[in-house]
């Protein structure tokens, strides 16, 4: 019975069982699932949200964001932030456009933590009429991955989280946190008239434009300020790596004041042990990145004791939108956690949207660009800021928190 | 000399932990002459069992030595399993087949772990807690944590039993019988489908070990964490010439110096990767073999 075709038939098959297998599991985890409040996805590609409220009609925003990939926390942040705004408006009678009421709705696309997803979905936002405008990516590389569609398209979009500089150049490319410049510069300023620190070191993952921003910048204003920058060291994240060692050996033995990590709080729990392995003994400082609280629970050593990161607001400094923020996210998600910066910013981002949306008076895509753009005054939970000088960039503070006893305490606040 | 001494540790310990990944990686190679690459996956079941194992156990017994211990077994023996499952499942229906549906196959079964893995443990990265006790050392006025020399002398003494299990037992001297030549081995009376399983079995319990060791440098991991583990074993593994033991460990100890040895030289420190890669090709080009490779004679 079994002939040689039949062999070679069953190959060919099993290989086919196990392509089918592989992709279905593919599909099982890049799938987009957003989070269980969402009702029955229309297809299988975008989640779209509930219309929550009683309205006629919905203005529908899209979401790009990192739900899977290399760091989900952020797209789980990112949810969490834009499911509360969207639901506390809806809450609080819709948008009013003319006269007439609207509820606000999303649909949301994963894009894994990859550039091309980001892309994609961007496009599908822009071909898709209902969609007015799009929240996110958050992470730069995904931001500018969708750049060019965004201006080609003409479709508004605002990055609650992207910190880098050019991605604003874009007319059509608005976000709610301040820029890289705006955070090397903070913390080289800080390091060198407030810590009184002459010499500073940088290790930072070239393969990301993010942590070269800060890091670039940072040495920039610091040695303009009369600061020695006595190592200035990179490595490439995108292979994974884990192995400091060589690189910190050099930090150590030129035993700056500070050390510089500006880079993904995943990655800064290695980068700080093997420095103190080393035998440095200076002060760590970080960008907003490090504001998870990941990062204190894995730091058992208390290495990071007073290190100190910049960061978009602080409960302790907060004003009464974000302390209402920070209560119902208590409520909302149960927790006694305090929502991190990509929460707030997301949430923040919502609320840019709606407010652009009045001020225009109008969904038309044009009109809520021309609507981000003449934001006065927008109190948002990670402060107050203001779209005038017109480059897509808020004016709006930073914050600087120190890490002590186990905590993100509040240490200053730093205006540009 | 402090910056040297430090640095010359750096190395050991990095190398050693390429050359046992390397190691584990190049077993199956060696003897099934099948480039594995589920291998990554693998290595990271064991990272997870032993996360899982070692937080248990922490709140039952005292001695971080034995969590060590009885948490190392445990993973030994549930990654052992695992290799053994993907080989039934994913290499002996193919044993027959060409060379890269066996490749596409293992590929395909990496990704399948991998998945599992994230969808079992979730996708938030996790902090291995600390497997050897937190105490310092001083070496020639450096001061140096145990868990370094741990990680090189654990290293040193699994790639010594295993070059013993290989030239003295007689299992090790199947599995090299079978690596020269499998049917012969065949004809010899040698169950060669025990002694591809048996190779394994031994690629997963380095792995295993390998894995304890990367958790203790590192503390850090994702359900990825065998994505660049494979790679670079795999570059390790080629350059020393893969299948051959003694050069997996070369090459991996050449991968860790290179490592090391880059960001001290280079202007830009991150350029490792590329020396990296042209140290391969350069080896290569000039012995296509790897280093310690034999050249095998293909017989028609």
């Amino acid at each position: 019975m079994k002939s040689k075709k039949d062999s070679i038939m069953k190959k060919m098959l099993l290989i086919g069982l196990c392509s089918v297998v592989i992709m279905t599991a593919l599909v099982g985890c890049n799938g987009t699932e957003a989070t269980s409040t969402d009702a029955e996805p229309e297809s299988a590609e975008a989640a779209v949200s509930e219309e929550t409220g009683d309205f006629e009609d919905y203005i529908y925003f899209g979401l790009n964001y990192e739900l899977t990939g290399a760091f989900p926390i952020i797209g789980e942040s990112s949810i969490q932030g834009i499911d509360m705004a969207v639901n506390e408006i809806n809450a609080a009678g819709g948008i009013t456009i003319d006269g007439k009421t609207y509820g606000l709705a999303y649909k949301a696309l994963d894009n894994a933590f990859n550039t091309d997803e980001a892309a994609v979905n961007a496009q599908e936002f822009a071909d898709d009429e209902e969609i007015v405008a799009m929240i996110g990516p958050n992470d730069s590389d995904m931001c500018m991955a969708t750049q060019a569609i965004v201006t080609d398209e003409h479709l508004p979009a605002i990055s609650p989280w992207s910190t880098l500089v050019v991605l604003t150049e874009s007319p059509w490319y608005f976000r709610a946190c301040f820029t890289d410049d705006f955070q090397g510069e903070i913390l080289a300023k800080y390091a060198y008239e407030y810590e009184n620190a002459k010499t500073a070191a940088v290790l930072y993952d070239m393969s990301n434009p993010y942590n070269e921003g800060i890091a670039t910048r940072f040495k920039e204003v610091y040695e303009q300020l009369g600061g020695t920058v006595v190592e200035y060291l990179s490595y490439n994240g995108k292979t994974g790596e884990t192995d400091f060692t060589s690189q910190m050996t050099k930090i150590a033995s030129a035993q700056p004041d500070i050390l510089l990590l500006p880079n993904f709080y995943e990655e800064i729990i290695a980068q700080t042990t093997q420095a103190r392995d080393m035998g440095y003994t200076g002060k760590f400082m970080g960008s907003d990145t490090w504001g998870d609280t990941s990062l204190l629970d894995w730091d058992t050593d208390n290495l990071l004791e007073g290190a100190l990161w910049v960061g978009h607001y602080h409960k302790d400094i907060a004003s009464d939108v974000a302390l209402e923020f920070i209560d119902n996210y208590h409520t909302i998600y149960g927790t006694d956690k305090d929502p991190n910066d990509i929460v707030a910013l997301n949430y923040d981002a919502v609320y840019l949207l709606k407010t652009a949306i009045e001020i225009a008076q109008s969904f038309d895509r044009t009109a809520i660009r021309d609507g981000l753009n003449a934001i006065e005054v927008f109190e948002g939970v990670t402060g107050t800021m203001n779209f005038v000088n017109g480059n897509g960039d808020p004016t709006k503070s930073a914050v600087i928190n120190q890490i002590s006893g186990g905590e993100f305490k509040y240490l200053d606040t730093v205006n540009p | 000399m402090n910056t040297f001494v430090q640095q010359i540790i750096n190395f050991l310990q990095l190398g050693s932990i390429y050359a046992l990944c390397a190691l584990s990686f190049t077993m199956v190679y060696g003897v099934a002459r099948l480039v594995n690459f589920a291998h990554g996956s693998i290595f990271g079941v064991s990272m997870y069992v032993l996360f899982f194992a070692s937080t248990y156990l922490f709140n039952v017994i005292e001695s971080t030595w034995l969590v060590y211990v009885i948490s190392l077994v445990i993973s030994c023996i549930v990654t052992s399993l695992i290799a053994l499952l993907l080989e039934r499942v994913a290499y002996t229906p193919l044993r027959n087949a060409p060379k890269v549906a066996v490749v596409v196959s293992s590929v395909g079964a990496g990704m399948v772990i991998e998945y599992l893995i994230l969808n079992i443990a979730g996708s938030k990265a996790l902090r291995m807690p600390s497997l050897i006790p937190n105490i310092k050392f001083d070496l020639l006025g450096v001061s140096v944590p145990l868990y370094k020399f741990m990680i090189i002398i654990i290293a040193i003494i699994t790639m010594v039993v295993l070059n013993i299990v290989i030239k003295k037992t007689k299992l090790g001297i199947a599995m090299r019988a079978v690596s020269q030549d499998r049917v012969a081995a065949g004809f010899m009376g040698i169950q060669t489908s025990k002694v591809v399983s048996a190779s394994f079995v031994f690629g997963a319990i380095i792995a295993a070990v390998a894995a304890s060791l990367y958790g203790t440098a590192y503390s850090i991991f994702a359900y990825d964490v065998g994505e660049s583990i494979i790679w670079w074993s795999f570059i390790a593994a080629v350059l020393g010439g893969i299948g051959s033991i003694n050069g997996a460990v070369l090459g991996g100890y050449i991968i860790g110096a290179i490592s090391v040895l880059a960001p001290i030289i280079l202007p830009v420190s991150s350029y490792k990767d590329i020396v990296a890669f042209a140290v391969l090709i350069i080896v290569l080009l000039v012995k296509p073999t790897g280093l310690l490779g034999k050249k095998g004679i293909e017989k028609i």
